[in-house]
Formats: C-alpha cells, sequence, structure tokens
C-alpha cells in the first residue's frame, strides 16, 4: 500500500465513527448594507491605515493625475500593461505630452528573459484591478499574460487602477458575484497596501520583499451615473 | 456521532427561591470560613433560606485537573445526593462552581449518574452572581471610604461567566473605590498543582500579578476565590509587597452586615 | 538533526529564561501590543458567531476529510499541480529532496512554513547538499542566528532590534543600526539576489480548497509571492488538515486569521495558487508540487474529543493571550509549535513519552480557549491529555499510544487517599477538625509552596463545625467574622 492510501484508508475507518458536518450560515461575513460612496469611502479608510494611498480621480484625465504622481516620485521606467486600456490609455497620453513621461515598459517576454532588468531597472508598475473589497481595503487582482504575476510584486512603486463601481462590500461579495468557485486563474490575489514587516520587535517597515509603495487610482465619472443617485436616495 | 462545536451554555438565571443549597468548599471550609458565613448572611439577608448539606466534602475538582478522572468522579458521585431538591446550588467559588457546572456533564458522560449531574450543573451558581442577578441584591455601605481593587479568578470570569458581577457588586458601595490593575484577565498563576509542578513559573505569574495589584495604589484587593486569594495574599506577604487580600464576600458583608448596625 | 527530544529539560530552560531580563522584557511588549491589536480588531464584530463559523467551516472540513483530500488532488491535479503524499516527515523530506535532484536544484528559498519547521526540512537538505535560505524576515534572523522560531507567527520575537543588528552584523556585515527600515532594507536586497537564482520555492500552505483546486497563503512581507512565483518549481508542504471544502468557506476563516494573530483587518498579500505557469503566461513557477503530510494527523482524528485540535488555523493567538508562554518565551517548550497550541499538539507528533510535561505546563486559565478563533476547546484538551499521561480513567479507557508514561504509584496512591477521605464525610469533618485544632503546629515551609509564598493559615473552626453549631443554637456572636 502506498502512503497515501493508508492515511486515506485510516481516515475513512475512523475510530469514532462518521462525523456529521455542521451547515454554513455565512451572514457574519457577506451581510453589509453599504452604499457605493460608503464602501468607497471606507475602502479607502482601510487601505490607507496600511500605508496604501489613494486618489480618485476623473476618468477622463486620469492619466495626467498619473503623470504628476509619477514626476514626484521621479520614476524612470514604468511597466505597464500592453493590450488593457489602462496601457493603451497611458501610451496616448505619454505620445500626446507636453512633459516627460518615465520610459514605458511592456512585459512582453517570460520572466527568464528580462529578469535583471525587472528586478533593477523599472521601478513602477501599472496594473488594472478586479475590484476592491471595502470592509479590509483589499485590491483585487487575477494576474494576466498582459500583466503577470511579478507586475505588482517586483517594482518598488505599484500603482493600481480601480473603477470606482468595482467595489465590493467583503470578500465574500466578490467571490460570489464574480463566481470564482466556476474556475480559479493560476494565481488570484489580493492586495491591501504596500509589502511589510513587523519582525524586528513589533517595528512596522515597509517594503521588505515586495513594493515599498502602493498607490490606488479610483476612476470615477465626473457626472456620478444614474444608478449612484438612485442608491444614494 | 460529533456534529456541534463546543458551545458555553447560556445562562438563564432562575427567579428568587425560598431556600437554596450552600455548598461551601473544601479550601473554605479549611482556610476561609468566615467568607463562607458571610456568604450565608449575605444570602439569608436576602431572605433566603441556606441549607448546608453536612456530606459536603470537595467537588472533585483536583483530581479532575490533574487528570485523575476515576478519583475526581467518585468524590463527585458522593456529592450528587446532597441535592435532592430542585434548589438553586450556590458556590461561594468560580473553580468549584465551574467543576460543577461546567465539568461534572463530561465527567459524568455515560455513566448512570449523567442526567443526575446534568441538572446539578444546571442549577449551579457562583454566589455573588447569583446575588446580584438572582437576588438583585441592593448594597447599602456602613463603612468608612477606602479604595480597593479586584482580582476575579480564571474560572469565574472564563468558566462562570461573572467578570463583571464583582465589579458592580463593589459599585453599590457608596464609599468603595474600586481601582482597575492593568492586565486584570491574566491568570494569578495559582491553577491547583500547577503551582507545585512548575513553582518557578507560578511565582513568575503571582509576582507580576501582585505588583499590577499594588500598581493600583490599593492596599487590599478582593476575589472571588480562595485559590488566587491564597496565592496572591501569600506572596505579597512572604514579599513585603504592601497588598493584603480577602474575599469578596467577606468584604460585602462586612460593609453592609449587622456589625455596622 | 534537531529534534524535539529536548522536550524534557523544559524546568531547565524555564529558569533560564525566567531569570533572563531581556527574554522576559521583549515577551511581555511584545505579547501586551498583540492582545490589545487583537482586541481592537475585532471591534464591532459579533465575535463568538464569526468563531463559531470559523469552527464550523473547520469541521465541516474534517467531516469530509477523505473525502476533501481526494477531491483536491484530483482538482490539483487536473490545476497541473503534482500531489504527494507522507506519513512521516522523513517521508516528506525525501520526497522534496527527490523533487529538488529530479531537477538539478542546489538551492531552495523558503516562504514561511511551520509544516516545514516540524520535519527539520532545513537541515536535512542541507545535509544531502541543497542549500535552504529562509526568506521571511523573521525566519531568516533565526536561520542566521541557527536557532529555531520561538512563536509561530513572529519567529524572531524573543530578540530585540539591537540583538538583530548584532547577528546581522556579524552574518552578512551590514552596519550595525537601530534603525528597523535600514535593516529591513539590507534584508531586502541580500534576500532579492537569493530569490533570482534559486531552484526551488518552499511555501508552506494556510488553506488548501478542495472545491477548486486552490492553495490559499497569507503574508506580509511579500516573500510568500516571491517564494511562489520567481524559481522555476514551487513545491508547498501541508498538513493533511489543512484542507476546506468550499472556496467560501475560507472567507470566515480569512476574517479570523489575520485579526487573531497581529491584529490586521486582512494581510497585506492573500495568495491563491491554482496552478503553475501556462504556456502564454509570461511568470510563475513552470511545476508545481504539493506534499500533504500526515504526522499523526490521522491518529488525532480518530478520536472525538482529540479531533478538536485539527482545527487549528496556526493564528498564534492563543500564545499571545498565554501568561505562561508569555513568561518562558518559545524556545523553553522545546518544541516546533510552543504555547498552548503545542501543548496539545506536540504530544500527538513527538509522543507523550517525549512530550509528557507539556499538558502540565498550564494554570488552565482558559485564556487561550477563551480567543481561539476556531473554538478549540484548549483546557479541556489539556486535561485530557494529563488523564491519558496518568491513564486515569477506567470508565473511558485511554485511546493514545504511549498513554500512562506518567502514572506513577505513589501519586495514585495520594489520590486514591484523597478520594476515599472525600468520600466518608464523617471521617472528613473528623480530620478538618483536628486539622484546625493542631494549627499552632502549621508547619510554615510547605514545600514548592512556600518558596514564594507564606503559607495559608487554617481557620480556628471549620465551616463545618460553625454551621453544626449554628443549627444547634449556639449563637452566632460565637463565630469569628
Ligand atoms: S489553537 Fe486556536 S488560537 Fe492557537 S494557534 Fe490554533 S487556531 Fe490559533
Amino acid at each position: 500500500m502506498t502512503a497515501r492510501q493508508r492515511i486515506l484508508q485510516k481516515l475513512r475507518e475512523r475510530r469514532g465513527g462518521p462525523l456529521k458536518a455542521p451547515a454554513a450560515d455565512l451572514a457574519i461575513v457577506s451581510e453589509r448594507d453599504w452604499q457605493p460612496e460608503e464602501k468607497l469611502a471606507l475602502f479607502t479608510q482601510m487601505i490607507e491605515s496600511v500605508q496604501g494611498e489613494v486618489h480618485r480621480v476623473d476618468r477622463t484625465h486620469w492619466c495626467d493625475e498619473l503623470a504628476s504622481l509619477l514626476a514626484q516620485r521621479h520614476i524612470q521606467q514604468l511597466l505597464i500593461p500592453r493590450q488593457h486600456t489602462v496601457g493603451q490609455q497611458i501610451r496616448d497620453a505619454a505620445d500626446q505630452a507636453y512633459s516627460a513621461w518615465p520610459r514605458l515598459r511592456h512585459y512582453d517576454q517570460t520572466i527568464e528573459q528580462w529578469q535583471p532588468e525587472l528586478f533593477h531597472e523599472v521601478d513602477a508598475a501599472i496594473t488594472s484591478t478586479r475590484g476592491a473589497i471595502a470592509e479590509t481595503g483589499s485590491l483585487i487582482l487575477w494576474p494576466t499574460q498582459d500583466e503577470p504575476r511579478l507586475a505588482s510584486l517586483v517594482p518598488p512603486l505599484h500603482i493600481a487602477v480601480l473603477e470606482a463601481d468595482q467595489v465590493y462590500a467583503t470578500f465574500h461579495e466578490a467571490i460570489t458575484t464574480q463566481q470564482w468557485a466556476n474556475g480559479m486563474p493560476t494565481n488570484a490575489l489580493l492586495i491591501s497596501g504596500p509589502s511589510k514587516t513587523a519582525d524586528i520587535e513589533q517595528t512596522l517597515a515597509y517594503g521588505v520583499h515586495g513594493p515599498k509603495a502602493l498607490l490606488v487610482l479610483i476612476l470615477e465619472s465626473s457626472a456620478p451615473d444614474a444608478s449612484y443617485k438612485d442608491n444614494i436616495q | 456521532m460529533k456534529t456541534e462545536t463546543a458551545q458555553t451554555p447560556v445562562k438563564i438565571y432562575p427567579p428568587k427561591p425560598d431556600k437554596v443549597y450552600f455548598y461551601g468548599t473544601c479550601l473554605i471550609d479549611l482556610f476561609y470560613p468566615d467568607a463562607g458565613m458571610a456568604g450565608i448572611q449575605l444570602l439569608e439577608r436576602e431572605g433566603i433560606e441556606v441549607i448546608f448539606p453536612e456530606g459536603q466534602t470537595c467537588c472533585g475538582q483536583p483530581a479532575y485537573s490533574s487528570g485523575y478522572h476515576d478519583q475526581a468522579r467518585s468524590v463527585a458521585a458522593s456529592q450528587l445526593n446532597l441535592f435532592p431538591e430542585a434548589w438553586p446550588i450556590v458556590v461561594p467559588s468560580g473553580s468549584c462552581g465551574g467543576m460543577m457546572r461546567q465539568h461534572y456533564p463530561d465527567l459524568f458522560a455515560d455513566t448512570p449518574q449523567s442526567s443526575q449531574a446534568n441538572a446539578i450543573a444546571a442549577r449551579t451558581w457562583e454566589l455573588t452572581d447569583f446575588l446580584l442577578h438572582v437576588c438583585h441584591i441592593q448594597l447599602k455601605d456602613l463603612g468608612e471610604p477606602t479604595t480597593v481593587a479586584m482580582h476575579t479568578s480564571c474560572s469565574a470570569r472564563r468558566e462562570m461567566g461573572v467578570a463583571e458581577v464583582g465589579p458592580q457588586l463593589l459599585s453599590q458601595l457608596a464609599n468603595v473605590t474600586l481601582v482597575e490593575q492593568a492586565r486584570a484577565a491574566e491568570c494569578c498563576g495559582f491553577g491547583g498543582t500547577f503551582a507545585i509542578r512548575h513553582p518557578e513559573i507560578s511565582a513568575a505569574m503571582v509576582s507580576d500579578k501582585a505588583d499590577s495589584l499594588v500598581d493600583t495604589g490599593a492596599t487590599r484587593f478582593v476575589t472571588t476565590d480562595c485559590g488566587c486569594l491564597m496565592n496572591i495574599h501569600g506572596h505579597a506577604e512572604q514579599s513585603h509587597k504592601p497588598i493584603q487580600g480577602e474575599h469578596i464576600l467577606s468584604f460585602l458583608w462586612q460593609r453592609t452586615g449587622e456589625a455596622h448596625s | 538533526m534537531t529534534t524535539d527530544t529536548a522536550v524534557r529539560d523544559f524546568h531547565p530552560r524555564a529558569h533560564a529564561a525566567l531569570n533572563n531580563p531581556q527574554i522576559r522584557a521583549n515577551f511581555r511588549k511584545a505579547m501586551d501590543g498583540l492582545m490589545s491589536k487583537r482586541q481592537q480588531a475585532f471591534e464591532g464584530w459579533a465575535l463568538d458567531t464569526l468563531r463559531e463559523q470559523g469552527a464550523k467551516a473547520r469541521l465541516r472540513a474534517l467531516a469530509k476529510l477523505p473525502e476533501l483530500l481526494e477531491q483536491l488532488e484530483t482538482q490539483l491535479t487536473a490545476n497541473g499541480i503534482q500531489v504527494h503524499w507522507a506519513e512521516s516527515p522523513d517521508e516528506a523530506c525525501r520526497i522534496i529532496r527527490e523533487i529538488c535532484e529530479a531537477r538539478g536544484a542546489k538551492s531552495v528559498i523558503k516562504g514561511k512554513s511551520m509544516v516545514s519547521e516540524e520535519m527539520h526540512l532545513n537541515a536535512y537538505l542541507e545535509a544531502h547538499g541543497i542549500e535552504a535560505l529562509e526568506s521571511d524576515l523573521g525566519e531568516y534572523i533565526v536561520q542566521m542566528a541557527e536557532e529555531t522560531p520561538s512563536h509561530i507567527i513572529m519567529p524572531a520575537i524573543h530578540k530585540n532590534t539591537g540583538e538583530i543588528s548584532e547577528l546581522m552584523h556579524h552574518k552578512t556585515g551590514t552596519q550595525r543600526s537601530q534603525d528597523v527600515e535600514y535593516l529591513t532594507a539590507s534584508a531586502r536586497q541580500q534576500l532579492r539576489e537569493k530569490f533570482m537564482r534559486a531552484d526551488v520555492g518552499l511555501s508552506g500552505v494556510n488553506f488548501a480548497v478542495a472545491e477548486t483546486g486552490t492553495l490559499c497563503l497569507v503574508e506580509n512581507e511579500g516573500n510568500g509571492r516571491m517564494t511562489t512565483t520567481v524559481p522555476p518549481c514551487h513545491i508547498a508542504v501541508t498538513g493533511i488538515e489543512k484542507v476546506v471544502e468550499k472556496l467560501e468557506d475560507i472567507t470566515p476563516l480569512l476574517a479570523l486569521l489575520p485579526r487573531s494573530a497581529t491584529g490586521q483587518h486582512i494581510t497585506t498579500y492573500v495568495n491563491m495558487i491554482s496552478g503553475p505557469r501556462q504556456p502564454e503566461e509570461r511568470d510563475g513557477p513552470e511545476a508545481v508540487h504539493l506534499v500533504l503530510l500526515d504526522n499523526g494527523r490521522s491518529d488525532i482524528y480518530q478520536d472525538d474529543e482529540l479531533l478538536d485540535t485539527l482545527r487549528c488555523i496556526r493564528c498564534g493567538a492563543c500564545m499571545n493571550h498565554c501568561p505562561v508562554y508569555t513568561r518562558v518565551g518559545g524556545h523553553t517548550y522545546g518544541t516546533t509549535y510552543p504555547g498552548p497550541i503545542g501543548k496539545i499538539l506536540m504530544p500527538h507528533l513527538i509522543g507523550l513519552d517525549e512530550g509528557r510535561h507539556l499538558p502540565s505546563a498550564s494554570s488552565l486559565c482558559g485564556a487561550c480557549g477563551e480567543v481561539c478563533p476556531v473554538k478549540i476547546p484548549i483546557p479541556k484538551l489539556l486535561v485530557r491529555l494529563r488523564r491519558e499521561a496518568v491513564d486515569g480513567d477506567q470508565l473511558h479507557p485511554s485511546q493514545m499510544s504511549g498513554h500512562g508514561v506518567k502514572r506513577q504509584r505513589f501519586e495514585v496512591m495520594i489520590w486514591q487517599s484523597w478520594a476515599w477521605l472525600n468520600q466518608h464525610p464523617r471521617l472528613y469533618r473528623l480530620a478538618t477538625r483536628i486539622t484546625t485544632r493542631l494549627r499552632k503546629l502549621q508547619p510554615h515551609r510547605l514545600g514548592a509552596w512556600t518558596r514564594y509564598r507564606t503559607a495559608p493559615r487554617l481557620a480556628p473552626k471549620t465551616l463545618h463545625e460553625q454551621m453544626s453549631e449554628r443549627q444547634r443554637g449556639k449563637p452566632l456572636a460565637e463565630v469569628k467574622r
């Protein structure tokens, strides 16, 4: 018999007899009664409490805001997605810009082909998100071919673009609404702030293995759309 | 078949009875009978007749906690018959109360006494809890102004769920200022045989406990349990720390009892 | 190989720790901070309901454990993750070595994994010529110091900044500094180079979801993500109990784990891995393995009461709230898992004989059980293990192997006499009465008790006597108040 068979057999022939599985009642982690504006406010409060930086920007000129944030931080090389609209809009903005943009880079090769550059040269990366979670201040990312896993991890600055209407109240709401259980990507992530540690005498230090800073750009439409208004009343 | 996670049974206080059984506990019997008498007199003043079963010895807890369940069960079994009527059983100790209320059902599981043990568990009450929530006692303070600290035993706090009771009773005393110690919920290090098996660790714990009581500025503390009392008071005495302990029942009776009238 | 055999030296180590002011101060400060952070993190929550759901999610998984393990294996395999089974730590070590050897791997970079500590994997790999480097900052420090973790969540909690700075200076040439940012940045730099070159990344698992074939890892530093993403091969190791049935089952557990552990609402990263790099993907490991370790867990599984031990989600809250752990620190226990969870888990992993002192090292204060996010009745399990150790219940015969290791005839006799006396109320009353009459002769020294305390003084009259006098009509005034 293999180890597998022996372990499973032992579990099956449990001395105490069969066990009954108690039913789930997940209301405590799912039922929230928050309006969109409340969710945005809570998300902001939560992620800021762990050193995330939030900028609510109008979608018509968010790239201007981005440009000034990058300039403030003297970013030299910015990793952007090639296909996602986030990347396209940045390229367009950079093309038309009067002022200088960082060098824009794409994750076109496998990591093995450009590991030293990614690790040593790229000093910021921008990615899209699949939404966020208000309760914990978390961004949801499903890395793709266009926005691979290490984009949000290796460069010292990670900028995440979040659509204002994509904020879920809870993690439970996010996974059920987006039906995660029907098919998970190879890697799914919740990101709540920049990388940190308290391993040295409980003292918080940021940027231990991942980004030292996390910026969240929340894209809003200047005229709040109708559904928002309905909800607020 | 196991189906559920362990749940602390919900406390449903009975209406105020005419009579109660008083279960004195072995430490009170030998070392702190005054606290026992104080408890009895407080109950009587509330108009309750106190029955003190003569056959009472020990609830069995020392053997139970040490793993000697056969011995614990035989002692506990000899106590089960002391309470034939359906009156509440009141215990001036969170620890012995906890044994009877929380552990008797386990100890007697799969035995003929199981239902008897469960019934006794359900009508066992920690005495201060009983005074406050069943008797709705109103204390009239007759003493001089004073300051005390309080230490609620771990079993009173966690097994009997009475952490709020002592402070609430003390707050009824107009001339008593209650000061709270740092880390109030932390164990004093008694733990029965723990103090003997791991004397150094126990000593470190009781030393810290006495220090935080001293740090309140009070020179006296009251407690729900004799184990904590002899541990903390004894340590303070031995190491000349300026704090003395007393059972909360003795304190309540002194402040409000007929001695003052 | 460092083993858990040092368990029996519990007392000398406790003595040393209690007399080390630095250790005492480091732990006290850390535990105080963790307790208050936890409390704040649960403000506004119906905590008892949440813990109940956490416990149920774990119990649901355990109720179907063999089926779920098979489902997990099927799903993971379909996702391209290879599953291995190991009954013993040695077997798990061997599996990992073989995976490394087949790839010609010479270096392993590790994310935090308590199961790998349980296996003493680092020492094993080193002995076989494979470098194993810890990348979690706390583990990295502990490894440099050639020590073991003193806490399951914060491995280097026993050290202060000065000690760490000194250590890093000696081992890596980092300049001495009290600046935690600087020390952290220095570690980052050194470890990044290692990540880029490592052949294998090795991690633990917090929850393995059977429904989707997903391995969930929570962490703050990002080293877990590095470990599972940068090297070409990722090996995850976990105990067989870590499976949960559905993805949504992790929601109450994820609400509980970081809040209980460090008082965070969520960890910086929740990393959910469901497969290796796909052909079109540009990063991620090309091979992912999961090693499922039993190591005594299937024994625990046999017993209805002990089973609760397997609900543990390794949050460390029980140690943060343990007055004994706070005093003696993690190393005193001499076990992979210290503190309350260690006391109820280790006897199954290393045997009741080897771990015989663990269950007694508790005042049964109940703080651990009160905070445990999955409601493990730790004090009750400690009593159960004490009973197993002395074989103290003929009605419920002992089940664990090694039961009765602590049974001593003398001690049994004492308890038997105690029981006999307490079953004979007349004799009890006579004996206590005589005792009080002899109070003048009461010894002032009572062994260990009076080393640190005065002896409690016998009352002049027992409560029994006072009550019977009262019933016989003696006036109350005679009773001393
Ligand atoms: S026993 Fe409970 S409190 Fe302790 S580590 Fe496990 S889950 Fe956390």
